[in-house]
């Protein structure tokens, strides 16, 4: 446990609903590191032993559980045939508690529900209530503010915090995605237009070869006939060396040849976009970074790697972040531009060059709304997408009172045509907001198919 | 996980003394335990209950970080568990002095377990040994019946949170008038229900009652039945038939499915039963320390600071534990710390209690000035007397209630904090919201733990469904859950289940009183069926 309890002064840049981000590593004198306190709808999150004792469940790998992933799996399977529902769900990026440099990984999760009292629609408004506080100010007086976008993370989706190397989440995600592949038989994915091999041979001056080639290699030549003079004993004294007195033998020539390399290369690359603005709050958030994620998982694996991803968030503007952690743990606010997000998008692949090596696919999740109510910038930008995109997936979370299909998006996007059109590279799908992970997986399955 | 050497055990005897000299009050036996963090793995998923049953899902707890207390009801970890003997655990590399302190924050725990009124019903028998056999039950079961145990398992803990906690504490304060049953139903069923004769009626036969019973002593009563048999004839069938009519009725979801349920009487699946009880228990065991837990840490954190700075034998740490004090202590400028709101309440409680200030004189006078200046001259211990009161009968919701009031709020510069975006400058403001004793004691209340209260409605249901009617308080349910916990009761009841609750819908204009809570709520009555595993909502 490495976290202070944040200072007065602080209290604007950090979340107050969540336990400290900014983490500080002092020497263990005697003091045990405290946690900061809970926020308020997490009174029970504190105990003596974080509080006091400077302890951490959890700590340790998780082959300590006494049961492996898979005999889960396994289980929520046979449970399937005993004419239960699945549950345990895939797909969280979680931060164990104060583990050294804030790792994320995937892991299943499951809720046992129960009936409960719902909390959500009190905090619905923009205004919501943040819990409680201590210090001087007037009522109605600012204490502190936080920038919507910080680079530190946030409410990504009320994961974890800490910033992370991609390379841990790629470790499980992989083996999320082998999950997916396996037990929810997502389709593979089937290349289409420029088809490239994965493999490219280049002709390159790499082989040595000895006695006959293309272009002496004298360093290597020399080399080589020291080492048969002082063999035949030619170098009687070091210090005084008299090249004149060198035998060379046709083989101590080394020459530099032309040979066949293989050049590895990507075949894909995949544009994460997400909509991050003040009307994704909540549920449509949640959906969308777990969609993203699986996906994200599913095509490492079926790539093994092969694939690059990049991931671009936008509100009214768009940003390309570095890595799927800060794309899922950025923080919302702010209006809705799709077009921002497009122009980007297209944008970064005419400055790259990307549609002339790479096969490219767009993921796009929002809720639907936009401010552009006409939708003609984003349509001038995804007609621009499609001319080089192979796939461009659009998930829809819609808000619960929605009826069905009138989102702003969805509506601009169905009078284009395009959806008829390009029926091969544009897909939408749209879900309530709230649908479970079985809609989430069969959606990756309608974005994806053929 | 091991025993603590003899060197602190002796230490910590000498803790044992000087909390009570203090006041605290506790059994003799205690049991320390050092624990590594590989045996916090394990504790942890089981509520550090070393003997509680397996069940999956700890498993997968296992692999996550535990998630929010909204959704994952569990009990609170606790350095101490409420065992007999009470049990605590100590990290493997703490130095002396922090296990002193900590020692005392154990034992005011272990007192506020072994007197607080809401734990009342763990008093008579020791946890660990019950959970060592319903865990020895459930793995022979499990040997039998396979992974159906599992599935019992959850769905009883689906409705584990319904259980009748008060009901069951209200067992050891029942209320007897002294009066025989003849005698109750005769005045309190007979004449007001059967008979719905009138007030100057029933006052009159009240009279010839106690008129009896001075004439005849003994034989009163008798003699007072047999004078009503001319008038009544019928009252000593009356009776009968209304003793054999009623049973005691089950005090909850889960204990009315042990009694009535179709399903689990069948004889192949009494087994299960015995697994629903299980639930039950455990359930009702850790219900008081959900309900306390600002006072408990509260109260254990008052303590440790008391007791830790009057030990003459940690000379030389006091700026160790300062530092280790402070950061538990410390009242956070955003959110909330129960440890702080705990102390901070018992320190004042203690000081007004001193003053006098719970009392008529004080609550009559009007002016800031008097009522600063007040004191009553009390004796020197009243304050803590008044304090150990507190501890003795007040749950976290009376504690708030009861003594969260503007001027501690004042005192202490609370306040109900808010968070709006400031669109021009891109950035979330935090603000004061609301310095009111009213918003902050609601803002609470919003944080504690408070289930639903879901009745059983009999007579509703046609072919043999079971209908529950969900009491709205002004929250609706946690949609997403309703349809497995549904499920559950299906399969434990055997037959369709309707539940009866109140769509919340907000009103568009996202209108917010100053609370913060959204002040057009349209509720609608909807009435979920579960039948055959399908769950279908329709409007009543």
């Amino acid at each position: 446990m490495k976290k202070t309890a944040p200072s007065i002064e602080q209290a604007s840049d950090r979340r107050p609903t969540r336990s400290a981000t900014g983490v500080e590593q002092q020497e263990r004198a005697f003091a045990a590191q405290i946690a900061p306190p809970p926020p308020i709808n997490d009174l029970f999150a504190t105990d003596d032993f974080s509080a006091i004792q400077d302890m951490s469940p959890g700590k340790g790998p998780v082959y300590h559980s006494i049961r492996s992933l898979d005999d889960l799996l396994e289980r929520d399977r046979i449970r399937e045939l005993d004419g239960f529902p699945r549950k345990i769900k895939l797909g969280r990026l979680v931060k164990p508690v104060r583990e050294k440099g804030d790792k994320v990984i995937v892991v299943p999760t499951t809720v046992e529900e129960k009936f409960l009292h719902d909390n959500r629609f009190l905090q619905q408004s923009e205004q919501g209530q943040q819990g409680g506080g201590h210090g001087d100010g007037e009522e109605g007086e600012v204490i502190g503010e936080q920038p919507v976008h910080a680079n530190e993370e946030g409410e990504g989706s009320g994961a974890g915090q800490g910033s992370s190397s991609p390379h841990e989440i790629d470790a499980s995600a992989y083996d999320l995605g082998r999950i997916l592949t396996e037990k929810f038989q997502l389709p593979n994915l089937k290349e289409k237009g420029k088809k490239r091999s994965l493999t490219r041979y280049t002709y390159d001056l790499t082989d040595k070869n000895r006695g006959f080639g293309q272009i002496l290699d004298k360093k290597a030549t020399l080399r080589q006939i020291l080492e048969t003079n002082i063999g035949l004993g030619n170098l009687a004294d070091i210090d005084a060396i008299d090249p004149s007195e060198f035998l060379i033998a046709p083989k101590d020539k080394v020459y530099r040849i032309l040979s066949r390399e293989k050049d590895l290369e990507s075949q894909a690359v995949v544009f994460f976009i997400r909509d991050y603005s003040g009307s994704m709050v909540g549920n449509p958030t949640e959906l969308v970074v777990t969609q993203h994620i699986l996906i994200y998982s599913w095509l490492l694996f079926q790539y093994a790697g092969q694939v690059e991803t990049r991931f671009i968030l936008h509100d009214t503007e768009a940003k390309e972040v570095e890595d799927f952690y800060t794309y899922y743990n950025s923080r919302v606010a702010g209006g809705t531009q799709v077009a921002a997000g497009y122009s980007l998008i297209n944008s970064i692949v005419a400055e790259e060059s990307l549609s002339t090596d790479y096969n490219i696919y767009v993921f796009h999740g929002t809720d639907g709304d936009d401010w552009d109510r006409e939708g003609q910038q984003a349509i001038l930008e995804l007609k621009k997408m499609l001319a080089y995109a192979n796939r461009v997936g659009i998930t829809v979370a819609e808000r619960a009172h929605v009826a069905p299909g009138t989102t702003l998006m969805e509506l601009y996007l169905k009078r284009s045509g395009l959806l008829r059109q390009a029926t091969n590279l544009l897909r939408l799908d749209s879900m309530k907001d709230d649908a479970a992970e079985e809609r989430i997986i069969e959606g990756i399955r309608t974005l994806v198919s053929e | 996980m091991q025993l603590i050497d003899q060197k602190t055990k002796h230490i910590m005897e000498g803790c044992k003394e000087r909390a009570r000299s203090a006041g605290l009050r506790f059994q003799d036996e205690t049991l320390e335990y050092i624990v590594s963090n590989r045996d916090m793995i394990e504790l942890m998923q089981k509520n550090m209950i070393p003997t509680l049953y397996d069940y999956w899902v700890h498993d997968v707890e296992v692999l996550k970080e535990k998630g929010k207390y909204e959704l994952y009801p569990s009990n609170p970890y606790e350095t101490v568990i409420n065992t007999r003997p009470a049990i605590s655990f100590y990290n493997d590399n703490n130095p002396d002095w922090l296990n002193v302190m900590i020692f005392y924050h154990v034992l005011a725990h272990i007192d506020f377990f072994q007197n607080n009124l809401y734990f009342q019903h763990t008093w008579d028998y020791d946890l660990a040994g019950k959970a060592l056999a319903d865990k020895r039950l459930i793995t022979r079961l499990r040997s039998e019946h396979g992974r159906w145990v599992d599935y019992v398992i959850e769905f009883a803990r689906g409705i584990d949170n319904l259980v009748a906690y008060h009901s069951e504490l209200s067992r050891f304060h029942k209320f007897d008038n002294g009066c025989s049953k003849r005698v109750n139903y005769y005045f309190d069923v007979f004449l007001q229900q059967e008979k719905k004769v009138s007030t100057s009626e029933y006052v009159k036969r009240l009279n010839r009652y106690n008129e009896c019973l001075k004439e005849r002593g003994e034989l009163g009563e008798d003699a007072f039945f047999a004078e009503l048999l001319t008038q009544h004839p019928e009252f000593d069938a009356a009776f009968e038939k209304y003793q054999s009519d009623t049973s005691p009725a089950s005090l909850d979801l889960l204990q009315f499915l042990i009694d009535h349920s179709p399903v689990l009487n069948r004889n192949e699946n009494k087994w299960m039963k015995s697994v629903l009880e299980i639930v039950r228990t455990t359930s009702i065991y850790f219900q008081p320390q959900v309900r306390t837990k600002i006072m408990n840490e509260g109260w254990a954190s008052y303590w440790h600071e008391q007791l830790f700075l009057q030990d003459d034998r940690i000379n030389g740490h006091e700026v160790d534990f300062a530092r280790v004090n402070a950061a538990v202590t410390a009242m956070p400028k955003m959110g909330l710390n129960p440890y702080a709101l705990g102390l901070r309440l018992f320190n004042w409680i203690e000081a007004q209690a001193q003053r006098g200030c719970y009392s008529m004189d004080y609550q009559r006078l009007q002016g800031l000035e008097e009522r600063r200046h007040f004191s009553n001259n009390s004796d020197q211990t009243h304050g803590r007397d008044f304090i150990f009161k507190v501890r003795e009968d007040c749950c976290d919701f009376t504690f708030i209630n009861s003594f969260v009031d503007q001027e501690f709020i004042d005192h202490n510069k609370l306040f109900v904090a808010g968070r709006r975006l400031n669109r021009g400058r891109m950035v979330w403001e935090y603000y004061v919201r609301s310095r009111k004793a009213d918003s902050y004691r609601n803002m609470l209340y919003d944080s504690l733990y408070h289930p639903p209260k879901i009745e059983i409605v009999s007579g509703q249901g046609t072919d043999g469904a079971l209908y529950l009617r969900h009491r709205n308080e002004g929250k609706p349910l946690v949609q997403e859950y309703i349809a497995n916990t549904m499920l559950g009761i299906e399969f434990l009841w055997g037959g369709p289940v309707k539940l009866e609750t109140e769509d919340a819908e907000l009103d568009s204009d996202q209108e917010t009183d100053e609370e913060g809570r959204p002040v057009n709520i349209n509720w609608s009555k909807v009435l979920y069926n579960m039948h055959d595993r399908k769950l279908t909502k329709e409007r009543l």
